[in-house]
């Protein structure tokens, strides 16, 4: 838990020299706490200062980035048990699992699969996020085959080369050692090794354990053998006890400052049926994993599971929106019905759904206020007929259409005479109150 | 450096809440700690799946479920019994066609169906109306009223209906689901009004709204754990029911579930993610803290109920 201003001050050279630019030193130690401020502005601080408040300063969960580039992914650096507290902030990372068996064609398809991954979705672009390239205790030849197969053919896609054996994690890491790898992983056998490996190529390294009590043991140790960038495996597999490992260690992390545990967790959500791995998966996304391996990556669950991602990564204080626009839904044409709600994603989808499920064709008008619903937006002063005349004039929408009627959401329907004032020549329909009637609305116009 | 776990101190639980009787009786709720944190609270009853039921044929219900139903939605007390035969906790059934924009039936003829029904299943009966505000009061009266000795779950008791509603329950002996708007305290509020009009606040099952995955779901999940923060933390005694979330009528709703292979080819294959859609929906909601579950695909329920079986293992 980071320090308070007070406790912060104990550590302090206490003259109040002012050289930091505060007028005393409890000022500063206030600052310092509200992390306004830097202890390299106090050229008095002891090196136990140093130490002390460097540490407490340190995330709770260190930040751990893999791969190079624009693809590179940065996991960890959360402070929260609940995404209402504040957000939750790096998006976990969705690995695709190819095996060593699976060199060649098998290989090829899902490396395929991860290129033509990417989905838009509210304007953003989702996708795989990298590659395990795994180990089956077998040939280590293979398995560096397999990690230069990756290399050459998903070139940027962040590397995960998952083994216990260090001979077959160096022989793969010899394909992509500048390319930041996560390497998977230390165990109490082989740490020592692993971890020589780790250093030498500067690569992320996962600790797996059985239990927590292990795992701490295991983390403890290898970072005294000087490797920094770790990465957890408690050895949970079902949705019972990763739910349980994994709160422990974000509690332990970032409610009692437990260093052994304060890193991001990795979790393999593989199972032989689909269904049942993008469940396990979903309860990693919910449940502080940093980084998920799925055994094969569909296109439909990739979009649930990115779904499902982008929802609790939301911060909850700024609300998704679309961009300003008129959106065509269905084969519109010019004497289609015109439509106007405002551009908080949830909102626009939602309608838009409704006329979608309507098959009536339609013109949806996307207002920009900031991201709220309608009658927040309408609340707040942003969704006012001075402003919505304002933009149905400047948005050109009169050259898409025949007639010149607006058809506003039924909760400002209090908005329509004004509206008439301010759009001269215009039509102003009040719709319904909810999404859910616009169909029965929309068929009975048509 | 050993690891002490952190354990969180809890000072409430939520209630049992009994639904049906007999050997098929069901109780939900019951647990004194955050969702399955079994280091350091116990959970006596695992979340409890409903299968969903309409009064009507689900004409415009997408394809993907209409196929998965086949010709059992044909009528509800054949639809109900396959969906006691087919692993249901509950049944649910939607008064849909009493809507006035739907076939605007009486209450007399919903209380017939609800009753039907009712005689025709073991497992315990959730009676919903169609959410339009004014009609469900006369509805959910008279169903009921019909229904009275079964112990059934009468919903949803909203802000603009909930004396009435509530008080159907009561006489009738029947539990009561009552939904707020994806707000904290507007959940909290509705407990108080009804517990203040003399409703026991052991007898009320808490909807506070579901959306689907993509849609919002992110409110739901949020509302919940904050519900389940203040139940469990704070002990406060009007937060403490247990929460009920009706996710196939959303779900089913979306385009994800509707969208053709051809038309989205980036979203894959239909049937598959339609079943994902509805399936991950639930196992957030149980995640959050769901103590019973209204759905629609027999296929995802089926999933829903394996992953509850995993978490409560």
């Amino acid at each position: 838990m980071a320090l308070s201003g007070v406790e912060i001050f104990k550590h302090l050279p206490k003259t109040n020299c002012k050289k930091c630019g505060h007028p005393t030193c409890l000022a500063f130690a206030m600052k310092l706490a509200a992390k306004q401020a830097s202890l390299d502005a106090c050229p008095d601080a002891s090196d136990n200062a140093k130490q002390i408040l460097g540490e407490s300063a340190a995330p709770p969960i260190r930040g751990i980035s893999i791969g190079t580039g624009d693809k590179a992914v940065k996991v960890g650096d959360e402070i929260c048990m609940f995404r209402h507290e504040k957000k939750f902030f790096n998006p976990n990372v969705f690995a695709v699992a190819i095996k060593a068996s699976e060199a060649g064609d098998a290989a090829a398809k899902k490396i395929e699969a991860v290129k033509t991954s990417e989905i838009d979705r509210v304007g953003q672009k989702l996708r795989v996020d990298a590659i395990a390239v795994t180990d089956e205790g077998g040939d280590a030849a293979k398995f560096a085959a397999v990690v230069k197969q990756v290399v050459d053919g998903a070139p940027g896609v962040p590397i995960i080369l998952v083994s216990k054996t260090p001979a077959t994690i160096e022989a793969g890491i010899a394909h992509c050692a500048d390319k930041k790898p996560l390497i998977y992983a230390a165990t109490a056998e082989n740490a020592e090794a692993m971890a020589k490996i780790a250093k030498e190529k500067k690569a992320s390294l996962a600790v797996s354990a059985d239990g927590l009590d292990a795992l701490t043991a295991l983390s403890e140790k290898v970072k005294a053998l000087g490797v920094d960038d770790l990465v957890l495996d408690s050895g949970a597999r079902k949705a019972k006890d990763m739910i349980e490992h994994f709160t422990i260690i974000r509690r332990a992390a970032i409610k009692k400052s437990f260093k052994p545990l304060g890193y991001p967790i990795i979790t393999f959500a593989t199972r032989d049926n689909s269904v049942s791995e993008t469940m396990t998966a979903a309860v990693g996304t919910m449940k502080y994993a940093s980084i998920i391996i799925l055994n094969n990556v569909e296109k439909w669950k990739m979009l649930a599971l990115l779904s499902l991602r982008q929802n609790i990564y939301t911060d909850p204080q700024v609300p998704m929106q679309v961009a300003q626009n008129v959106y065509k839904v269905g084969d519109a044409k010019e004497n289609s019905p015109l439509m106007i709600t405002t551009n908080f994603s949830l909102s626009y989808f939602i309608v838009r759904g409704e006329v979608e499920n309507s098959k009536v064709p339609a013109w949806l008008a996307v207002m920009d206020n900031e991201g709220l619903s309608v009658l927040t937006a309408w609340a707040a002063g942003k969704f006012t007929a001075s402003k919505i005349a304002q933009f149905v004039t400047e948005s050109g929408v009169e050259k898409n259409i025949s007639h010149k009627e607006l058809i506003i959401p039924g909760y400002v329907a209090i908005l329509s005479g004004s509206l008439e004032e301010k759009l001269p020549g215009w039509k102003i329909t009040v719709g319904p109150r909810e999404a859910n009637q616009l169909p029965t609305f929309l068929k009975a116009r048509a | 450096m050993a690891l002490v776990i952190p354990k969180e101190t809890y000072s409430g639980k939520i209630y049992n809440v009994q639904l049906g009787s007999g050997a098929k009786a069901v109780t939900i709720g019951g647990a004194n700690a955050l969702p399955f944190l079994g280091f350091e609270g116990t959970f006596p009853n695992r979340p409890a799946v409903a299968f969903e039921v309409m009064d009507i044929t689900p004409d415009d219900w997408p394809e993907t479920l209409k196929k998965a139903l086949g010709n059992e939605a044909a009528n509800p007390v054949q639809w109900a019994k396959f969906c006691q035969k087919n692993g249901a906790d509950m049944v649910a059934l939607r008064l849909m066609g009493t809507h006035p924009d739907q076939k605007n039936k009486t209450p007399e003829e919903a209380a017939k169906i609800a009753a039907d029904v009712a005689a025709a299943i073991d497992v315990p009966l959730i009676i919903l109306g169609s959410g339009h505000a004014e009609k469900d009061t006369q509805v959910l009266q008279a169903a009921a009223a019909a229904t009275r000795g079964k112990n059934c779950a009468i919903g949803k008791a909203v802000e603009e209906n909930y004396k009435t509603i509530a008080a159907a329950a009561m006489a009738n002996d029947h539990k009561l689901i009552a939904m707020s708007q994806l707000d904290v305290n507007l959940a909290k509020q509705l407990n108080i009004l009804l517990t203040q009009m003399g409703f026991d606040k052991e007898r009320i099952i808490m909807d506070p709204m579901s959306s689907a995955l993509g849609y919002g779901l992110e409110y739901t999940y949020s509302v919940m754990e904050r519900i389940r923060l203040a139940a469990l933390l704070q002990n406060d005694a009007m937060m403490q029911t247990p929460i009920v979330c009706d996710i196939g009528a959303n779900v089913w709703k979306v385009k994800e579930t509707m969208a053709a292979d051809a038309d989205m080819p980036e979203w894959g294959g239909l049937e598959d993610r339609a079943l994902a859609w509805e399936s991950v929906t639930a196992s957030a909601m149980i995640t959050a803290g769901a103590d019973l579950l209204i759905m629609r695909h027999p296929g995802a329920a089926a999933k829903a109920k394996e992953f509850i079986a995993e978490l409560m293992g």
